[in-house]
């Protein structure tokens, strides 16, 4: 046997597929809906270029997945931002190797 | 020995990262989703699914005439009892190849695919290239994995739908008579189930 490859090259791919596995299944959206979606943003992206599967496979889904949770009103995109940049503060001031938390105002 | 100056922070993910990060957060603050559920979903897919759930039941078609007439007629029900069911309630079809007739799978739309079967898909199967070329030039494809067919044998391309994912039935290789289930799996690679591939001679 050869050894398998890991089913995800990054771990966000892994989240961002998982996540969406899991409001799907929570009855948040069909997944008929959802790969129609999907479909729509990767042929528009790929109509700038040939997408190669892997990193901008995943960009697509992101997208898409952001903007679903945008129009029902689940996530707001604005309160995504916010909560972006709060992480990214978070990661900026801990110390290496110390557990990364955000602080309990950001958000 | 201190040397906080090689590694002043935590190393910053990428942007998409910790937009997926926010999403996550966010969610759960709401109280919408279950983190232990999303990690459980992750685990499942990167350890315990995988291609072999796939040659399982490819080796037990070669071996075995009831389950292989059952797996035909009905396949979504046949792999739902070993346990290979869609999360997303998505149908399952087996195809079968044959000296007339070699079967690859796409998705055109999207990258549908047995996920309970064959796990993630390959970053080839989702990339442009393949979507589009292997339903335009499948022979040249097929070349392209160095998979070369009889010119008597026709090629058939499936596209997947989020209802219906298809699994090849490779054809069973020659000199692998008298060989048992665990036996027959390790010559069914994840390629032979996609189309791309044939299964290995034993």
């Amino acid at each position: 046997m050869t050894r398998p490859e890991p089913a995800f090259e990054a771990l966000w791919h892994a989240q961002v597929f998982a996540l969406t596995v899991h409001l799907n299944e929570i009855g948040q959206f069909t997944w008929g809906d959802w790969a129609a979606r999907f479909g729509a943003t990767l042929r528009r992206h790929g109509l700038a270029r040939e997408l190669n599967g892997g990193e901008d496979y995943f960009a697509a889904w992101l997208e898409t997945l952001e903007g679903v949770l945008a129009e029902t009103g689940l996530a707001d995109s604005g309160d995504v931002t916010a909560l972006r940049d709060a992480w990214e503060a978070a990661y900026l001031r801990t110390p290496h190797g110390a557990p990364v938390r955000l602080d309990d105002a950001a958000g | 020995m201190p040397h906080d100056h090689d590694e002043p922070h935590s190393l910053l993910p990428s942007d998409p990262a910790l937009r997926v990060k926010a999403l996550e957060t966010l969610l759960t603050r709401k109280g919408l989703i279950d983190p232990a559920a999303v990690d459980e979903i992750i685990d499942t897919y990167e350890n315990r699914i995988g291609p072999r759930n796939g040659a399982r039941v490819v080796a037990r078609a070669w071996s075995d005439p009831a389950f292989h007439a059952a797996l035909m007629a009905d396949a979504t029900a046949v792999v739902a009892e070993m346990g290979f069911y869609g999360r997303q309630g998505e149908h399952m079809m087996a195809v079968e190849n044959t000296a007339q007739q070699h079967n690859m799978v796409v998705c055109t739309l999207c990258s549908c695919y047995p996920w309970p079967l064959l796990g993630i898909p390959p970053g080839w199967y989702k990339s442009d290239a393949y979507r589009a070329r292997v339903v335009r030039e499948p022979r040249r494809v097929l070349a392209d994995f160095g998979v070369e067919l009889p010119p008597e044998t026709s090629v058939r391309v499936w596209d997947s739908t989020a209802e219906m994912r298809y699994l090849v039935i490779p054809r069973r290789p020659e000199g692998s008579e008298g060989m048992d289930e665990e036996a027959l799996m390790a010559l069914v690679s994840r390629d032979s189930m996609i189309g791309t591939g044939l299964a290995r001679r034993p």
